[in-house]
């Protein structure tokens, strides 16, 4: 059997290994030439949500740059939740298939990283060393070197932005609220009209979390690992308040809708007149594909709003780690980004730093339009950061207990 | 001899994998999971599975809803059954609702959910001239706590595959005569049916009930459209597990998914032990002379029923096609604002592969379970064997809930260096088509008269003739039912698909999935009617190649 030794010579006949023979060595994120030639021919199987037509229309266009550019096919493994890619490296670890996996990037934030992180189910550190990595200004910028609060570690490179925003329909409601104690005034007064999606939905979790921070004197204790004892006293704020606004939610708060799709559909539908959803464009995107009416637009509650970052992140023992890292690459480049940053495309928010950019890298996203509904990134307020794992997967447990019975 | 082995080769196909899925599922339940440090046996994850809010309730609504659904639908059918008369208005229903069976389980319950919603077709067509309602009326319909949304919508779908077992079976019992000698004796036409033919015609649609209980106790895409939110059924946690981010949750998933096989298993067993009551109870009423009692009621709900069924599943199907060119339509208006062919034209050009490879696994899966159940079926009646008891085996898989065993049999493919791949899906496949091939083939093969082949024989033909000329060409229209229904179950499958072709197989029904997390209705109802279209296509085909066969032998065109 060949067993190639040196990385060089790996590289010249990687297309033909890669029908030939599944086992490589894992290859050099530091020498990026010999990466990219160790990613030609190689086929990337990219697990990503599947949605969305809008997103997926624009992997598509990524898949062509990619194969022009490195001859890289890039195949679109379509998923209802990223947790089926989770699901997936886990019974190849169980089953001891630990250098051929079927999962070569996952697009992967908060509880999904941190479970795959803590279960060593990721490849790297890689990040950091991609050539793109520097626009995003890791050094100025926390977000990026912490997911959810959770250190990064180059197990995962930056790909989208996005902050949670509440959208409502001008023509139903006359003062939109600015915070979460004039929002349970809102909700008193127009009994019905607003819901948030069920616990455990991110979305869900987002909400609760939303008002967690708002409603406490002292935020900080969230950003650290939770401590027996500290869960009752810090989030009795929280309890006190959701009992009160459940009684005025949409169906009394005996259901609740399935995730932030079916948070629209009912706006569509006028069931309810405020929602919420955690992308910036999405009330523009929507108005744009005729399911939401073009009187909806955005607001954000004064002391801010949370926000996360999320990555693409490579499997332990994905087949084709130098294609992936090339494709994760080049998703950081100014054009990509600009690219996804434009609504008539997709509308997600770019990761890198507008100050690392040349001039002519900054007009491309100076260019972009966004859309009637989106609010200009300079009403969007301050980004408050997602709290730590420990506390969202205490807070959604805790409200299963309460309100599932 | 090969023939000899059929049998036992379509058992083995079936049970290898669900037993070793089922062992993957099982061990984790009890604590062993290696990849997560768990390597002793304990309970712990049957605890915290008690300990889950809700619970109760999950376990209650599935095994209700299993049984409750089937109950419904079995009664619709068998009251539609005994007033139709062959008239032009039951042949139109009957042909009505068999094209339903081709509709997939998720785009019914989409479209039902969509009628029946406060801001829904329903309300929007009387609103607010009738109602006065401006704005939907905050009215928990779908999604409701006793899970009579996910029960309706079962029904809707379970009534025409009931309907249709029935229609393969009805010929062999000769139900003509039965009804025309208990005319005879002074009988009302329904209450003759119902006295003469449906007790000899219920043991023959037996396993289908049986297949129609296990799905409801445990069905996933439509309970989690339909079914209730707080808490889901069963199943649906059980999924929501198994996808947790916690991956500490896996011991819970698997122990829920033991659970759920059990809680199946009880709902077959309460099914049973009502049959035996029922069996004891109605003999009085069998022979009680009664001629009469209750005809009418029989004739107008059996029609009326089975009719509203109809135009429910069918309103449900139109709701789909208006929204895939709807723009936005606000409430309360009767139809959208503006139309476009925006959403065909976004996902036209990304459906050939998904569609490709639906039909070559769809055909390869249906093929090689023809064959192996055709073997199976001549095997027994060609060596004169009593339907055995190891039959049941072959529904372990229809019984067996999917999210018991698939996640373990991942598992297992993986330990034998079976990677995800296209020959892998279609052995899934196969896992959920070849029971119903069998399920829909068995009665018409076993029941044809024998004198067909013994003629065959004294004029001289070998047994493989006799086969190929006389049997199959007899048996063609059932054949092709069969083949037909077992198209549509691959076509629907989704977490055999996913699962085993470790996403690098799209289908039809994986992007329509994918899609519908999504939630963009209108895309979410293009997908949907694309998925209806293929098996649709085969019920088509099914009806029509024996008329085309046998344009001149009326006999033999078939009932289906």
């Amino acid at each position: 059997m060949l067993t190639p030794r040196s990385p060089r010579r790996l590289a010249s006949i990687a297309p033909l290994l890669a029908l030939a023979l599944p086992a490589v060595a894992a290859p050099d994120p530091s020498d990026w030439q010999n990466v990219v030639a160790q990613a030609e021919g190689q086929t990337v199987y990219w697990n990503a949500w599947g949605g969305e037509a809008r997103t997926n229309a624009y992997i598509d266009w990524v898949a062509q740059q990619v194969d022009e550019r490195y001859g890289i096919e890039l195949v679109h493994v379509k998923l209802g939740d990223t947790s089926e890619a989770v699901s997936r490296v886990l019974a190849e670890k169980q089953a001891g298939n630990d250098d051929a996996g079927s999962v070569d990037m996952i697009w992967i934030n908060g509880e999904n990283f941190a479970a795959m992180k803590e279960n060593d189910l990721l490849f790297g550190p890689w990040a950091e060393s991609l050539p793109n990595y520097p626009l995003t200004d890791p050094d100025n910028t926390p977000a990026v070197r912490y997911d959810w609060t959770i250190p990064v570690e180059g197990l995962e490179s930056p790909w989208s932005s996005s902050q949670v925003v509440f959208y409502y329909d001008t023509a139903l409601v006359e003062e939109h609220p600015n915070n979460m104690p004039e929002l349970l005034d809102w909700a008193a007064q127009n009994p019905g009209e607003f819901t948030y999606p069920q616990v455990p939905n991110f979305l869900g979790n987002a909400f609760i979390t939303q008002a967690l921070l708002e409603l406490s004197d002292n935020t900080e204790v969230f950003y650290a690992p939770m401590q027996e004892g500290d869960f009752d006293e810090a989030t009795e704020p929280l309890w006190a308040y959701l009992d009160e606004l459940h009684p005025h939610l949409w169906r009394s708060g005996r259901a609740f809708p399935s995730n932030s799709a079916d948070l629209r559909s009912l706006m569509g539908d006028s069931e309810i007149s405020i929602a919420l959803s955690f992308s910036t464009t999405e009330a523009s995107g929507a108005i744009a594909n005729y399911e939401l009416p073009d009187t909806v637009r955005s607001y954000v509650h004064d002391s801010g709003m949370i926000g996360n970052i999320s990555f693409m992140a490579i499997p332990y023992n994905a087949e084709n780690k130098a294609g992936a890292m090339v494709v994760a690459n080049y998703l950081m480049s100014p054009e990509a980004q600009a690219e996804k940053q434009d609504p008539d495309v997709w509308g997600s928010n770019t990761v890198l730093s507008m100050k690392q950019l040349s001039a002519e890298e900054r007009a491309l996203f100076d260019d972009i339009d966004l859309g009637i509904a989106t609010l200009p990134p300079s009403e969007l307020g301050e980004v408050l950061g997602q709290p730590h794992p420990s506390w969202v997967d205490a807070l959604a447990e805790a409200w299963q207990k309460r309100y599932v019975n | 001899m090969l023939l000899r082995l059929a049998p036992w080769i379509l058992i083995s196909v079936l049970v290898v994998p669900l037993a070793a899925g089922l062992l993957m599922v099982i061990l984790p339940a009890f604590g062993y999971l290696p990849v997560l440090g768990g390597e002793t046996f304990h309970f712990d994850a049957w605890q915290a599975l008690w300990q889950r809010p809700g619970l109760y309730r999950s376990i209650l609504l599935s095994y209700a809803s299993g049984l409750i659904t089937t109950l419904v639908a079995l009664s619709i059918v068998a009251l539609f059954l005994a007033a139709s008369r062959g008239t032009w208005l039951d042949r139109g229903i009957r042909r009505l609702v068999s094209p339903l069976l081709a509709i997939p389980h998720a785009a019914v319950a989409f479209g039902l959910a969509f009628l029946i919603a406060p801001s829904g077709l329903f309300v929007r067509w009387v609103s607010p001239g009738l109602t006065g309602w401006e704005r939907p009326p905050d009215i928990l319909i779908v999604n409701d706590p006793l899970g009579l949304s996910l029960m309706a919508g079962l029904v809707l779908k379970e009534v025409p595959f009931l309907l249709l077992m029935c229609l393969a079976a009805l010929p062999q019992l000769d139900p003509e005569k039965r009804v025309t000698l208990a005319r005879s004796l002074g009988y009302s036409a329904n209450i003759a049916w119902l006295k003469s033919v449906f007790p000899v015609l219920y043991p023959l649609i037996r396993l289908p009930v049986y297949a129609v209980i296990a799905y409801a106790t445990s069905v996933v895409d439509m309970a989690m459209i339909l079914g209730p939110t707080l808490p889901p059924t069963l199943s649906v946690s059980i999924l929501g597990w198994f996808n947790d981010p916690d991956l500490d949750h896996r011991y819970m998933a698997s122990a829920g998914a033991v659970l759920q096989f059990g809680v199946t298993l009880a709902a077959l067993l309460t099914w049973w032990l009502g049959e035996q009551c029922v069996k004891r109870v109605s003999q009085g009423w069998l022979v009680n002379g009664a001629r009469n009692t209750g005809a009418m009621a029989i004739a107008v709900g059996g029609r009326l029923l089975l009719a509203t069924t109809t135009l429910l599943a069918i309103s449900a199907i139109g709701g789909l096609v208006i929204f895939s060119v709807a723009g936005f339509w606000r409430f309360p208006d009767a139809l959208p604002g503006t139309f476009t062919l925006d959403h065909w034209q976004r996902i036209l050009p990304s459906v050939t592969t998904p569609l490709l490879n639906t039909l070559s696994v769809g055909l390869a899966a249906t093929l090689m379970a023809a064959v192996m159940v055709v073997a199976t079926l001549e095997n027994a009646v060609r060596h004169h064997l009593p339907v055995s008891r190891s039959q049941w085996l072959l529904y372990l898989p229809l019984i067996v809930p999917q999210v018991a065993f698939l996640f373990g049999l991942v598992v297992a493919a993986e330990s034998i260096n079976l990677r995800p791949q296209v020959a892998l899906v279609i052995a899934a496949h196969l896992l959920f088509v070849a029971p119903y091939l069998y399920l829909s083939l068995s009665e018409a093969y076993r029941r044809l008269d024998p004198r067909w082949m013994q003629v065959a024989h004294s004029l001289g033909a070998s047994p493989w003739r006799a086969f190929w000329r006389v049997r199959l060409p007899l048996l063609l229209a059932p054949l092709l039912t069969a083949c037909a229904v077992s198209l549509a179950v691959s076509i629907g499958q989704y977490l055999p698909t996913l699962l085993l072709g470790g996403g690098r197989v799209p289908t039809i029904t994986t992007e329509a999935v994918a899609m519908a997390s999504g939630g963009n209705r209108r895309l979410i109802a293009v997908l949907a009617l694309l998925q209806a279209l293929l098996p649709f296509i085969g019920f088509s085909l099914a009806l029509l190649i024996p008329r085309l066969a046998w344009a001149k032998r009326r006999q033999m065109r078939g009932v289906a």
